[in-house]
């Protein structure tokens, strides 16, 4: 971990931004190519980046990074129905708030480490899940879930130009933001919160943080209140998440408290996890993986098996759908549960050590072929 | 006599029914090396702990320059210039060993907290120079960019060493600086530590190898059962019959 140069942060930057414009032709050949499942993986991987800002750097594990996702989604809606359609405002408003939420929640959560800091934030995400159900229906609208209505005053937009026929929908400046252009709105906020975070993490506050991480006993002896570093951490990976959920709003929307689940809490753990904790692109790997297995794998089922396997002799035929069917279509989770498994065990760095692996093999065995020793340890980019 | 840095009055420490500091007092002289030895158990590291705010003491003040440590939390008690050495070396494992040294340097320029998101690393050439320096000066320079977990034993508490360092405190605690260092790897620490005391630089040292006792303090003062039951210059505190009592029979001061 030797202090990377600039250029190398720059072109890592120009690489996954081409990569990200670029993911409706890439991702072309493995079914993954339509706006739909695109804006998922850039609002999820906004989502991930945010959450190993606090995971990665600090080695607090939150488990209620869910309620944010929420306050940004709701937020966002209330933008809709209130002011304007447009969605720079909306985008703004689910980020601030989720971050004021992100100071409360975590002043007191971050009062403990370890496992007792993971199960407050559990806890108080619970208990807004809850809310969001019953006593906060006047905001939540309980079961049905938020949504957009004729009669919402959108005080802007009226102020403009006459409200329209049936349901506005949402726009920036008059692009209509589904499809195509809400892919391109969600990717353009995807490279700015990339580089936020390689920003942080090239920082001496990023490097404080993964003291912290490593001893923070040292930490207050040398000089540091840990604290305030903490709550930093856990607002901006807040104000991520708020981003993200403003975003599932942005290109849906609809606000429903399930969005604020523990279960959902959990996703954006495995995400960074299966990526890669505390590597810049592995949470963004693993929520494009989690979210393409979601919608792909979860849309076999044994019709589209038997043709797959059809060249197969009828008796094994029937017992290879059998077995492949239990790991697609409802059963996606068992695949994913298998996959995580797998890395865990096997690379517990997530599949950016999984890359980083495989680099440094063929890395050594070039300059083997060129008569080079090495018994030196290889430096990590 | 010149004149106090650390003053350590009427001390109290209970753990429950134990008394582990009954009535410390204790001047320290400002650009003097202090040891402070006695048998195991005896309140030695308690005293530190009492010092830097680890430890709240139950009755009694520390003073350090006409400020009060006790109420004070560790990273304030660092930042008026107090700066400790642990028995276990306390480093970033998973940091390079620049890294390390990069960190205390931010401390002692930037105060408790300050969000530094905006600048790069890169960018702070003044403290990696500072922090390079350092390492130049304890022999760490050619390691710097591995990561401190990979180092021995030995090399860890001179890493510790300079992370105190970086930060020019005005008094160096040491907890067994040598304890289960090789004798090479010891005679090298008491280089060092010479070195800065040549500079100016106040220590307390607490330690068990008399070799290293005696090379390097100017006063000691000798804790048995949470008292200090001697004190003086090295010569004085070696012919004291009650400290070889207190070491039971360890006739080989």
């Amino acid at each position: 971990m030797s202090i990377p140069s600039p250029r190398n942060d720059w072109i890592l930057m120009a690489v996954f931004t081409a990569a990200v414009l670029a993911m409706p032709v890439w991702l072309a050949p493995i079914g993954a190519a339509y706006p739909d499942l695109l804006q998922k993986f850039a609002i999820f991987g906004i989502f991930a980046i945010g959450f190993n800002i606090l995971f990665g750097l600090t080695g607090y594990l939150s488990f209620g990074h869910a309620a944010f996702l929420g306050v940004g989604s709701y937020a966002a809606v209330w933008s809709f129905k209130l002011l304007t359609m447009n969605v720079l405002p909306a985008v703004l408003f689910g980020t601030v708030l989720a971050g004021l939420f992100a100071v409360l929640i975590g002043f007191v959560s971050l009062r403990r480490s370890g496992i007792y800091f993971s199960i407050l934030t559990l806890a108080f995400a619970q208990m807004s899940y809850n809310l969001a159900y019953s006593v906060l229906t006047p905001i939540t609208n309980g079961e049905t879930g938020l949504q957009l209505t004729l009669q919402d005053p959108r005080v802007i937009d009226n102020a403009i130009s006459a409200p329209g026929e049936g349901l506005p929908w949402t726009e920036l400046f008059g692009i209509k933001m589904s499809g195509y252009p809400g892919f391109y709105f969600c990717a353009v906020m995807l490279i700015i919160a990339f580089f936020i975070s390689l920003r942080i993490f090239r920082s001496p506050f990023g490097m404080m943080l993964l003291a912290i991480k490593s001893n923070q006993t040292r930490m207050s002896y040398t000089g540091f209140n840990t604290r305030p570093y903490l709550l930093v951490a856990f607002v901006i990976s807040g104000m991520y998440a708020g981003l993200a959920g403003s975003l599932l709003a942005v290109t849906d929307p609809l606000a429903g408290a399930e969005r604020m689940q523990w279960t959902a809490s959990g996703e954006v753990v495995l995400m960074t996890i299966l990526g890669g904790v505390g590597t810049l692109v592995g949470p963004m790997l693993g929520a494009g993986i989690i979210k393409y297995f979601e919608n792909i794998f979860s849309a076999y089922n044994d019709q589209i098996l038997h043709g797959i396997f059809a060249a197969l002799p009828d008796g094994i035929e029937a017992v290879v759908v059998a077995v492949t069917g239990l790991f697609v279509g409802e059963g996606w989770h068992l695949t994913l549960g298998a996959l995580f498994m797998i890395i865990v065990i096997f690379l517990p760095g997530g599949l950016v050590e999984g890359a980083r692996r495989i680099k440094s093999f063929f890395v050594r065995r070039s300059l083997r072929r060129h008569g080079i020793r090495t018994d030196q340890p290889v430096t990590r980019v | 006599m010149g004149k106090i840095i650390l003053d350590v009055s009427d001390v109290q420490m209970r753990f429950g029914g134990l008394m582990a500091l009954s009535d410390i007092n204790l001047q320290i002289e400002e650009g003097k090396t202090h040891a402070i030895i006695g048998p195991n158990g005896a309140g030695k590291s308690t005293l530190l702990n009492v010092c830097v705010g680890r430890l709240q003491p139950n009755h009694g003040t520390v003073m350090f320059e006409g400020t009060t440590l006790t109420g004070k939390t560790p990273y304030e008690i660092n930042q008026v210039g107090v700066a400790r050495v642990f028995q276990t070396p306390e480093i970033f494992p998973e940091l390079t060993i620049l890294q390390n040294v990069m960190v205390p340097a931010f401390a002692k320029r930037d105060g408790t907290f300050r969000f530094n998101a905006g600048g790069s690393l890169f960018g702070e050439r003044q403290i990696r120079e500072e922090a390079e320096h350092v390492l130049e000066d304890l022999g760490l320079t050619e390691q710097r960019h591995h990561v401190a977990g990979s180092l021995s034993r030995g090399d860890k508490r001179r890493l510790e060493l300079a992370m105190c360092l970086v930060q020019h405190p005005r008094l160096l605690l040491l907890d067994e600086p040598t304890a289960g260092m090789s004798r090479a790897d010891t005679n090298r620490t008491i280089e060092i530590l010479k070195r800065i005391k040549e500079r100016g630089m106040t220590k307390v040292i607490i330690e068990h190898d008399m070799h290293v006792v005696f090379s390097l303090a100017d006063k000691i003062s000798v804790l048995a059962q949470g008292r200090i039951i001697a004190e003086g210059a090295p010569d004085d505190v070696r012919g004291n019959p009650k400290v070889q009592e207190a070491y039971l029979g360890g006739a080989h001061l």
